[in-house]
């Protein structure tokens, strides 16, 4: 050892040597470090893409009836009651029936009546769809294709996100269908979750953090138990709502006892309630932090002027808190928004035109209709399960931003 | 005044404090709700399975030991179900150990304060995106990548790798979030010290840093592991339908998760041996993620290595 370290020459063509391989080896891996955190980005980026690409792009629509055969002049100039015979004469009886009772035809405005025929008398309906980089780059592969298989087909651009599918219900004909139940569903949802979850988990905290210090064995089991809750899969929350709320509780969660009749269980309030147990954990755990931020010292001032527990608790902590609760909570309810498999074990309906009424309705969320849309095997269902998921992506991210410059601004004011 | 013990005794009858009484019975229910919770679930899934196991020719053994899952024809083997789990987990975690972990190095010891600003937001949104996005992602982004590179013929439509490698992605924000809270939990006079014998970053990273934060990494990775077994959209959507014992991962195979989802998606009636069995199964997957939680919370407790 120390022979061959006494040796000058020896040691600096080895350690030369050694340096040019390690420093080779560091800069090997330290671009392989870089490139793992490139694809986590790229990823991201082309998920997004690809749900873009599926959400715009060329579409080819031919009409079923023959136009010239309905009406000689051009459909667009004929005037209100000419519409509604139009309607009446070519429509079965039934459905200017359920038509007429929705709204009667006569009171209806033209662009609705337009649009009736559009859909129903004439029936022009989408044939054929093409993803947005496609329809950029190749268009012309497009118009071969629809050439050849639809000749009377025109082609035109669309963008399957567009105002009429936020405000339009369910259908089977996919240009026609919309999230607006999806929407009310998802907002009512939340709203449910929210009003159980948040004074629950609050005062969980408040417990936790405030008053079980002294009682170390009680809350390292409550301790305990919410982080092994935090991480039990969603879907096994979905069975518990199924077996408690869907089921045991069904005289209470179907509105039976509250005089609502024709219900089972599977409503809005049986998955509200399911989504505040799996978020419960999530918020506790939020609120403790925000709770253990507050700094002592104001807690000892409020003891040393003579106020109770409760009070300190009320007048100092929780208002020099609470910034950083409604953030954990936003996050959590961001969470509660998003999740699909517990709702459809609870037994969201997938086909659902109705709006719902109360907390007592069956109900559908976005989530669930991107899934439905999904699984369907055609392409335009997959567009607007792209355009549904956009939607919720851009509700999630304007959570997210709401909860981030709240958090910025607390900060600031401090 | 204050020496006269009747003013004091008044001053004590005034405050009878009921309402904090009241307010800290309230508390404490808040704080014990949550152990009803897992009580619930624990009962439920307990009761409901022992039905399922009560029912003539359904017994333990054959569940856990059995190859086909076959309700119609009374065959509850529920292996099928394990193995599409278990190689949907593995290729998710294939993708998400190696690149959450090297995206956790580098973020924590490679990336400037101003990149890093950047890139975790980033990260942050890519865990914040719903499951059913993901399984979009999976059918209709993956699958066709992977039909055009193994062949139209090799590759299902429903594919259990198609599912697993979006669960990578799916994954890698949490292994590296966790990861990256370990390393940078590692004081600086380790790094400085290393740096001052000589080493490079590399080796300070891979034989100073990564040792001293091995407890919190290992603990990253089994609750990523939980998640991907308990993870049911993408394989929902993207996995198959249909139980299929096969160690192929270009085939179709349903996951337990997927199962249970397809089952009760529609009108699932009560006491019928389909009703019973998604308790059964969900009584396995709640048993197997508990497990791979406790272990990972215990080793990250147990073995943080605990500077000053």
């Amino acid at each position: 050892m120390t022979s061959s370290f006494g040796n000058p020459t020896f040691l600096e063509q080895n350690s030369d040597l050694n340096l040019e391989k390690r420093q080779k080896k560091a800069s090997f891996f330290a671009a392989l470090f870089r490139l793992s955190t490139l694809i986590a980005v790229v990823a991201l980026s082309i998920l997004l893409l690809s749900i873009i690409n599926q959400a715009f792009g060329l579409v080819a629509i031919q009409d079923k009836q023959d136009r010239s055969a309905i009406s000689q002049v051009p459909v667009e100039q004929l005037s209100q009651s000419e519409l509604v015979t139009l309607i009446e004469s070519n429509l079965t009886i039934n459905r200017v029936k359920t038509l007429d009772k929705e709204k009667p035809l006569t009171e209806r405005s033209r662009k609705d009546l337009l649009s009736i025929v559009e859909n129903e008398v004439i029936q022009s309906r989408v044939v054929a769809s093409y993803p947005l980089f496609k329809s950029i780059l190749t268009p012309g592969g497009f118009q071969n294709e629809v050439a050849q298989k639809f000749p009377q087909a025109t082609i035109r651009f669309k963008a399957w996100l567009n105002p009429q599918f936020l405000t339009k219900t369910m259908s089977n004909i996919p240009e026609q269908a919309g999230i607006r139940t999806a929407i009310l569903g998802s907002f009512l949802l939340i709203l449910i979750t929210l009003l159980v979850a948040f004074p629950l988990g609050v005062s969980a905290a408040i417990f936790l953090e405030e008053y079980a210090a002294s009682e170390t064995k009680l809350s390292r089991i409550i301790q305990t138990n919410i982080d092994n809750l935090a991480g039990v899969p969603s879907i096994i929350y979905g069975i518990l709502g199924l077996a408690i709320f869907v089921r045991v509780f069904s005289t209470f969660t179907s509105g039976e006892v509250f005089g609502v009749e024709g219900n089972n269980g599977r409503t809005i309030l049986s998955a509200g309630l399911t989504m505040s147990l799996l978020v419960l954990p999530i918020l506790i755990t939020n609120a403790q932090e925000a709770i253990r931020a507050v700094p002592n010292s104001l807690r000892l001032a409020s003891y040393g002027l003579g106020a109770t527990q409760w009070q300190t608790i009320w007048h100092h902590v929780l208002p020099n808190a609470l910034p950083g609760i409604l953030t954990g909570t936003i996050l959590a309810i961001s969470r509660a928004l998003g999740e699909t498999a517990p709702l459809i074990i609870v037994g969201a309906a997938t086909y659902i035109t109705k709006d719902p009424t109360g907390i007592f309705s069956s109900f559908t969320a976005i989530p669930i209709q991107i899934y439905n849309w999904t699984t369907r095997p055609q392409a335009e269902f997959r567009s607007i399960a792209a355009a549904a998921i956009l939607v919720l992506v851009f509700m999630l991210l304007s959570f997210n931003s709401i909860a981030i410059i709240w958090r910025n601004r607390s900060q600031k004011n401090r | 005044m204050i020496t006269n013990p009747n003013v004091k005794m008044t001053i004590f009858k005034k405050k009878s404090r009921w309402n904090e009484k009241l307010i800290r019975f309230f508390l404490t229910f808040a704080g014990i709700f949550s152990i009803f919770t897992t009580v619930a679930i624990v009962y439920e899934l307990g009761k409901e399975s022992l039905l399922f196991f009560g029912l003539p020719g359904i017994d333990l053994v054959d569940f856990l030991t059995g190859t086909t899952w076959q309700p119609v024809i009374g065959k509850f083997g529920v292996l099928p179900l394990l193995l599409s789990t278990i190689i949907t987990s593995f290729f998710g975690m294939l993708v998400s150990i190696p690149l959450g972990l090297g995206a956790a190095i580098f973020l924590s010891e490679y990336a400037t304060q101003k990149t890093r600003k950047v890139l975790k937001p980033i990260l942050e949104i890519l865990a914040g995106i719903p499951t059913v996005v993901y399984g979009y992602f999976a059918l209709t982004f993956m699958t066709p990548v992977l039909r055009a590179i193994f062949g139209q013929g090799n590759v299902q439509i429903y594919n259990m790798l198609s599912a697993g490698l979006v669960m990578g992605i799916m994954i890698l924000p949490l292994i590296s979030s966790m990861s990256e809270d370990a390393l940078h939990a590692v004081p600086q006079s380790l790094r400085d010290a290393a740096f001052g014998l000589g080493a490079t970053r590399l080796e300070v990273t891979l034989q100073i840093v990564l040792p001293a934060a091995l407890s919190g990494v290992i603990a990253a990775i089994l609750l990523g592991i939980s998640r991907a077994v308990g993870e049911t959209m993408i394989v929902a959507v993207a996995a198959g339908s249909g139980p299929n014992f096969t160690f192929n991962p270009l085939k179709g195979a349903e996951t337990m998760t997927g199962y249970i989802a397809r089952i009760s998606g529609g009108d699932l009636a009560y006491d019928t041996p389909d009703y019973n069995s998604i308790f059964a199964i969900g009584f396995l997957l709640f048993i197997i993620t508990l497990i791979l939680n406790m272990i990972s919370r215990k080793i990250s407790r147990k073995y943080r290595e605990v500077y000053e």
